[in-house]
């Protein structure tokens, strides 16, 4: 078995990072002109990191399938973004972040990148701000905040429910301000095909150029990979529709391991399905869960009379409803993880509780919260004895000011109007715990491949915080991948450029143009999507929200018969040449064919439960998450052999010297 | 429902193009037009037939990615919507529906419904941002208070999602809706004001140097527009410009 290296720094928990900035080594500003770098993806990570490249003095290229790197999906994020900066002084600090975290993710994540990130989140505002954020600030001027799932603190800082647009505009004015400079090369509507490496270092990609479909070759003294989640394995996601695993995937292929496939974050609060024809999941903020209160009738009978019509929510009176976040986790109540609020969603449903026509639907509920605002409201304005019409008035108004564009979009796609009936919702599949294995440094098994953000695996564990993501977005772009890429970056700074004219990029340009080729040449007769939506049911059958054994076998059996109808089956349009998307589809389809059978596998081989990850067989009588930390304490780390269901296990062991493992409890 | 779509095709940036006519049928309500256009390309794929390539991909109004013309409105009937907030329950069975891409001279048709608009990107390079190195050795967050009047009209000027509606829905084709969204973002907050006056020069010279055309205040920009940029903020540009002309250097 390889040996794992996390390369985490000796010492203290929280010197470890300033103690390692002060051993690696750097790369003299004249060298580093010499140096190119290609940093794949423009989310927050991505556009961080390359931005950041830049100003140190790297050549840096940049690349993203949209047409603009402003397009990321990062730009979706709406809750906020968390950050230990204890402006309230309601007890937070580093280590309480730290701690949070590393729970919250089910005792699955490592200490030293954990604590890391908590370290530098204060900064991470400092610095927005600084780039002209506009963050929510109060009538003081000073910057608000608000809580999220999983803590006890408030330490979110937000722009409406916007946040990930504001900051990754902010990490995009700061990469428009290098490409102005030409310190970065900007390549939109691009696509990362293959990952190129010469005597086992990473030396550049082979990319496709959407627009006009030629295939492109780019070398480079390192290669990062910001390329987010994979969660469209389930083709129903809160992801873009453009979002892929490919980038990542070819790397996998060309020897990065991938770690923790299997942990998939189900969010709990989204939109429920309405149709066959449905395209994509939209998301409610977790910021809801704030003000929002979930329930469902305690009685079947309002149940039923709720899904035929006969009765509206409002109207069940309020001891018929069990909000049963509250009964079940009285401590932190609807502000439970994730994880643990889209799996009481579920068994509610599965017992019969669900309030829409498909059964799968539980209400998000903001009647309390409006009057309860409209009170303090009619305080504030000095409305003595208001009536329930004003209360309820002012109180829409609060709630319009903090969620408004959420509650818009709500209305918009369901014709409901949340303000006066409680919103439905449902948990779908919205970010990817599991990514591209990395050491302390952000680098992946392959030396000189580097990997940032969701497309890593390295700090969630096995369940992530909200707000959280936006967090680690911005710390591996901004504040660890400049210093850690420079102690790789010290020993090219004789190589020179990196020549294209090789063996190692012709076979791969090569190898791209088959595969192309053989699609646009395929004589099959359905669409990509067809496949697609296949694969997602499956993944989403059986490898959703709660797993078993006999599910996880069957589904692997059924991806590999899916895999080989697709290559004989797929009808592709068009040609290589010249603008096509369906081509493009089919590539991260085929790619989405082989991870989902490895995630099922990882799934399969995991035999406990813990976060995100919940197999049937192994849970609490209360129905939580039994963990086997005797046998488990260890990330997954799977080595491409060739095929999927051949994949080799290697073992990160998982020690805690600052945190004792418990049973998490939220209740 | 049952549609007739009338489609502006082209296949590439110099091919003549033409308005196409395609049936669609099974059309529930409840389905976005994007995905109402994805039943259409399904039955071309089968079919044989080229499929309509359009842009897409946050598919829930933020990303600003999609971009159709419908009915002679941008981002079809509906205020506050991009093309993939409308929902077919806006249309009416039977109904004959006309999609064409953004049509300005700045943004140039790469495919069909597809359009290059990295003109915009220029313009954000030319001065969108605030020149601070990402060290993160700023000072404190909180150092700085600002009025919350001024964040909270940063931050409606900043929710622009770059999508081109504006510039689509123009007579002229102006992009100063699109140009004075981050100019006055950045104008209203301390951060940005040591460069306001190089900032919103050189943004603006980008603007006509891309071939946009200039304003002349008929408002259809902030009616068609899906974040409800406010025009204030034009003049909010125009007053930045006047005042830079004035007082700066060059």
């Amino acid at each position: 078995m390889t040996v794992l290296d996390s390369k985490i720094p000796q010492g203290p928990l929280k010197d470890k990072w300033t103690k390692h900035k002060n051993d690696i080594r750097l790369v003299n500003p004249a060298n580093k002109r010499l140096i190119d770098i290609i940093v794949v993806g423009t989310g927050l990570a991505g556009a961080s990191a390359a931005a950041s490249f830049a100003e140190m003095g790297y050549n840096v290229k940049a690349l993203c399938f949209q047409d603009s790197p402003r397009r990321a999906h990062s730009i979706a994020a709406q809750g906020g973004i968390n950050a230990a900066k204890n402006y309230q002084n309601d007890g937070d600090s580093t280590h309480r972040l730290f701690y949070d975290t590393v729970k919250g993710g089910d005792y699955r994540s490592r200490e030293g990148n954990v604590y890391r990130l908590a370290e530098v989140s204060a900064n991470i505002i400092d610095q927005c701000v600084a780039q002209g954020v506009p963050f929510a600030r109060d009538y003081g001027g000073l910057l608000d905040n608000r809580s999220f799932g999983g803590v006890l603190v408030s330490r979110t800082f937000y722009a409406k429910g916007q946040t990930g647009q504001q900051l990754l505009l902010g990490a995009y004015s700061a990469l428009s301000r290098q490409i102005s400079k030409g310190k970065i090369e900007m390549l939109n509507r691009h696509e990362m095909m293959e990952l190129v490496t010469v005597d086992g270092k990473a030396r550049g990609i082979i990319a496709k150029n959407l627009v006009t479909g030629e295939i492109e070759k780019h070398g480079a003294h390192a290669v990062v990979l910001c390329t987010g989640g994979y969660g469209n394995v389930f083709f129903l996601s809160t992801n873009a529709m453009g979002s892929n695993v490919s980038a990542a995937w070819k790397a996998h292929r060309k020897g990065a391991f991938f770690a923790n496939p299997s942990f998939t974050q189900i969010h709990p609060t989204c939109i429920p399905v309405s149709g066959d024809h449905q395209s994509k999941l939209t998301l409610m903020s977790e910021s809801l869960r704030n003000d929002g209160r979930i329930w469902v009738p305690k009685n079947i009978e309002d149940v039923k009379a709720i899904r035929d019509g006969s009765k509206k929510p409002v109207e069940i009176a309020e001891a018929d409803r069990d909000y049963y976040l509250e009964r079940r986790y009285p401590s932190f109540g609807n502000l439970v993880p994730r994880d643990v609020a889209s799996r009481a969603a579920k068994e509610r449903c599965d017992a019969g509780y669900g309030v829409n026509k498909t059964g799968e639907a539980v209400f998000l509920d903001f009647a309390s919260a409006i009057m309860r605002y409209g009170k303090t409201e009619a305080h504030i304005q000095g409305l003595h004895n208001p009536s329930d019409a004003q209360v309820r008035e002012l109180g829409e108004q609060v709630v319009r000011n903090k969620y408004g564009n959420l509650f818009q979009m709500y209305e918009k796609i369901t014709d409901d109007n949340p303000y006066k009936t409680p919103m439905k919702i449902y948990p779908a599949v919205h970010y990817t715990m599991g990514g591209i294995w990395v050491d302390y440094n952000l680098q992946t098994t392959v030396p000189g491949l580097f990997a940032a953000g969701e497309a890593n695996f390295s700090d969630h564990g096995a369940n992530r915080l909200g707000a959280s993501a936006l967090m680690q977005g911005l710390a591996d772009g901004y504040f660890v991948l400049p210093y850690t890429i420079g102690d790789y970056l010290a020993d090219d700074i004789r190589t020179g450029a990196i020549s294209t004219d090789t063996p190692e990029f012709e076979e791969a340009a090569k190898r791209v143009q088959t595969q192309l080729d053989a699609f646009v040449n395929n004589n099959g007769t359905k669409p990509v999507d067809d496949f697609h939506r296949r694969l997602g049911r499956i993944m989403w059958e059986n490898c959703g929200m709660a797993r078993n054994e006999k599910d996880l076998k069957q589904a692997i059996a059924d991806i590999q018969a899916l895999r080989e109808e697709f290559y004989k089956d797929v009808r592709v349009p068009g040609s290589t040449k010249g603008f096509n998307p369906e081509l493009d589809k089919a590539g991260r389809v085929a790619d989405f064919l082989e991870l989902g059978e490895l995630m099922c596998l990882d799934a399969l081989e995991r035999r406990e439960s813990c976060g995100g990850h919940f197999r049937e067989e192994y849970q609490t009588p209360e129905g939580e998450a039994l963990r086997d930390d005797e046998n488990f304490t260890f990330v997954s780390a799977w080595e491409y052999t060739g095929k999927p269901s051949e994949a080799k296990l290697n073992k990160e062991e998982l020690t805690y010297e600052n945190i004792e493992l418990k049973q998490r409890s939220y209740k | 429902m049952n549609l007739t779509l009338k489609i502006w095709r082209q296949a590439g940036p110099d091919a003549k193009g033409s308005m196409e006519t395609y049936p669609v049928s099974d059309i529930s309500p409840d389905m976005s037009f994007l995905e109402m256009i994805d039943v259409l390309n399904d039955q071309l794929v089968r079919d044989g037939k080229d499929p309509v390539a359009f842009d897409h991909d946050c598919r829930e109004g933020i990303c600003g990615m999609c971009s159709m013309y419908i009915n002679g409105e941008a981002h079809g009937p509906g205020r506050g919507v991009t093309t993939c907030q409308l929902h077919m329950r806006s249309f009416s069975d039977g109904e004959t529906i006309y999609i064409e891409p953004w049509r300005a001279a700045a943004f140039p048709i790469i495919k069909d419904l597809v359009t290059d608009r990295g003109a915009f990107d220029r313009i954000i390079q030319a001065g969108g941002y605030v020149s601070v190195n990402t060290s993160g050795n700023t000072q404190d967050a909180n150092a700085l208070p600002i009025p919350k009047d001024n964040a909270d009209k940063a931050f409606d000027a900043a929710t622009c999602i770059g999508c081109g509606a504006c510039v689509a829905t123009c007579k002229n084709s102006s992009a100063m809706l699109f140009t004075s969204a981050k100019v006055s973002q950045l104008a209203l907050l301390p951060q940005g004001e040591p460069e306001a006056a190089r900032r919103v020069q050189r943004m603006v010279a980008q603007m006509d140097e891309e071939g946009f055309g200039n304003c002349t205040n008929t408002g259809a920009c902030e009616v068609e527009c899906p974040k409800g940029i406010s025009l204030e903020n034009i003049a909010r540009m125009n007053r930045e410009f006047l005042k830079a002309q004035f007082t700066s250097e060059k």
